[in-house]
């Protein structure tokens, strides 16, 4: 851990500390956030450092939330193998989607992940003896050592650290830089002698395996799982998360993914606009603040070193 | 012959942009591709460096057929090239440029939990203190001068220590004093590293002062080859290109 990383000791402890405050909505609601923040943060490998739109995530987020569930209830395999399975689950899936979308460019790229993430979404819907279909996947039980919220928060949270560690070991290694060569100018990266959609297409995996790990985490926190998890608007949403939180920064997409779901439990009591609500900031921000949150914090932290 | 290329054709939803180009290149040699614009220069450096598909003939790279491989392979045979417009990861600081081109040629891109700020630090401040950027190493290389980022590019393309080297218009856009300071640049640094240079100039002035050997494209087919100064006394040369351009 380098000086800059300091900040994380006091918001660790503070994550540590949540279920003291004997508050079952925030036990909740930080759950929540840890849980979207592995999702952000593992679809920013794509975004914001290798320069990939995947306008399909979801299908990763749900195929980990479906296998982790079924394995554990139709074949009663015990969670920490259903888990990582799910994981594996999604970084299966990522290399047959990924295979093909690598080889289109720009917005066809996205347009793809988008189409193939709707194939998935309907396979869900409809495969009503496997997974349910509309009415979902429901009873997916807690595993007996994690049986409360807070027992449960705790397991998400050493989860989420430990991914998220993982995760910037990748993109702070010489792997990690060439996708940020990717992103910069593919053209240029190839000529350097890289092979460029090999690199993309293990990136693609990689943040598949993170986002079912995510998704398997979602699952059991939600007791059931259901079609909408894949459904093209959650990715939509996790997209925003990592665009609002800054997706040129490593924790950017945290940082969307905690204000994201704080907003939209508050603003949600208030009102049902909750969406168009989200669509303004959205708006306002990519206008007035390209970089996201963490990208304008960034910059006026930048301005004021500069002053001194 | 290090480079051989027989035959090159190349078309464009009909337009013959290439039509017919054979050469050979002898190893350490420095040689000028020149011609109007629109004379195929750049195509021909395309379809060597296989960042497009060509129509028909064969490129011969160290004894091996280069033809049908995909850029990055050309790349790890030892050929590199830069571009006509500036090439770099303009969001990533200058010694991250090099240090990246460094990590590829290296084998080390494949690596997932390398620290990467602890690799390559001296033989990329050496090649950064080569081209002269040596001061310029945490710049943003998106915010640098067009000269310094030609510089730059150069810098990318030696990191990997290649046998031939193709600049497209190394010059393009630099002011007098970048382009002499350039040239001379890489006039040195062939000459210490024994590199064998092809490139394609629109300054006769540069191209005449460091080319060993010069060929000439005119619509895409070669009308001559030969020494500064037999093309420079060339009547058809002079007729297509230096009379239609001065």
């Amino acid at each position: 851990m380098s000086k800059q990383d300091w900040f994380l000791i006091p918001i660790f402890l503070i994550l540590c500390l949540v279920p003291l405050s004997g508050s079952r909505f925030y036990v909740f609601l930080a759950t929540d956030i840890l849980i979207f923040a592995l999702f952000a943060v593992s679809l920013n490998l794509l975004l914001g450092y290798t320069g990939l739109v995947s306008f399909g995530h979801a299908a990763y987020f749900g195929i980990g939330a479906y296998a982790c569930a079924l394995l554990m209830r139709k074949a009663s395999i015990v969670f920490p193998v259903s888990f990582v399975a799910a994981g594996l689950f999604g970084a299966l899936a990522a290399l047959i989607i990924g295979f093909f979308c690598v080889r289109l460019t720009k917005i066809y790229f996205a347009m793809l992940t988008l189409a193939f993430s709707q194939i998935v979404w309907a396979a869900a819907f409809k495969w009503n003896s496997l997974t349910g279909g509309d009415t979902g996947f429901i009873g997916v039980p807690f595993p007996q050592y994690l049986d409360s919220k807070t027992r449960y928060y705790y397991f998400t949270l050493a989860v989420v650290v430990v991914c998220l560690f993982i995760i910037r070991k990748v993109v702070n290694s010489p792997f990690g830089r060439i996708l940020t060569t990717i992103r910069e100018n593919s053209e240029r990266t190839e000529f350097i002698g890289i092979n460029v959609k090999f690199f993309q297409l293990v990136a693609f995996i990689i943040s598949g395996f993170f986002s079912a790990l995510a998704g398997a985490l979602f699952g059991i926190f939600n007791h059931s799982v259901f079609p909408d998890f894949l459904f093209w608007p959650a990715s939509a949403e996790v997209l925003i998360m990592t665009i609002l939180g800054g997706m040129y920064s490593f924790f950017g997409p945290v940082v969307g993914a905690a204000v994201v779901l704080f907003l939209r439990m508050q603003i949600t009591s208030y009102t049902q606009y909750w969406p168009l609500i989200l669509g303004m900031i959205l708006a306002v921000l990519l206008f007035f603040f390209p970089g996201g949150i963490v990208g304008f914090l960034q910059n006026r932290l930048t301005l004021l070193r500069g002053n001194r | 012959m290090i480079l051989t290329v027989e035959n090159l054709k190349k078309s464009f939803d009909g337009f013959v942009a290439v039509n017919g180009v054979s050469f050979s290149i002898e190893k350490g040699e420095l040689c000028s591709i020149i011609g109007p614009n629109g004379a195929g220069k750049t195509t021909v450096f395309n379809l060597i460096t296989g960042y497009l598909p060509l129509d028909e003939g064969r490129v011969i790279f160290n004894g091996v057929d280069i033809t049908h491989m995909r850029a990055y392979q050309i790349c790890r045979l030892g050929m590199r090239r830069s571009f006509q417009r500036t090439n770099i990861f303009p969001r990533l600081t200058v010694f991250e440029n090099v240090q990246a081109a460094l990590l590829a040629y290296r084998g080390k891109s494949f690596n997932f939990f390398t620290p990467v700020e602890t690799l390559f630090r001296e033989e990329t401040e050496a090649i950064l203190g080569r081209v002269g950027l040596q001061d310029h190493s945490n710049a943003m290389s998106g915010s640098l001068s067009y000269g310094f980022q030609k510089q730059l590019e150069l810098g990318i393309a030696l990191a990997s220590e290649p046998d031939v080297l193709l600049l497209d218009e190394p010059t393009a856009g630099m002011s007098t004093e970048e382009t002499s300071a350039t040239i001379e640049l890489i006039g040195r640094i062939a000459h210490e590293k024994g590199l064998t240079l092809l490139f394609t100039e629109h300054d006769m002035e540069v191209v005449f002062s460091i080319s060993e050997r010069i060929l000439v494209l005119h619509q895409g087919q070669m009308i001559t080859e030969g020494s500064p100064d037999e093309v420079r006394t060339n009547p058809d040369v002079q007729k297509v290109y230096l009379g239609e351009a001065r």
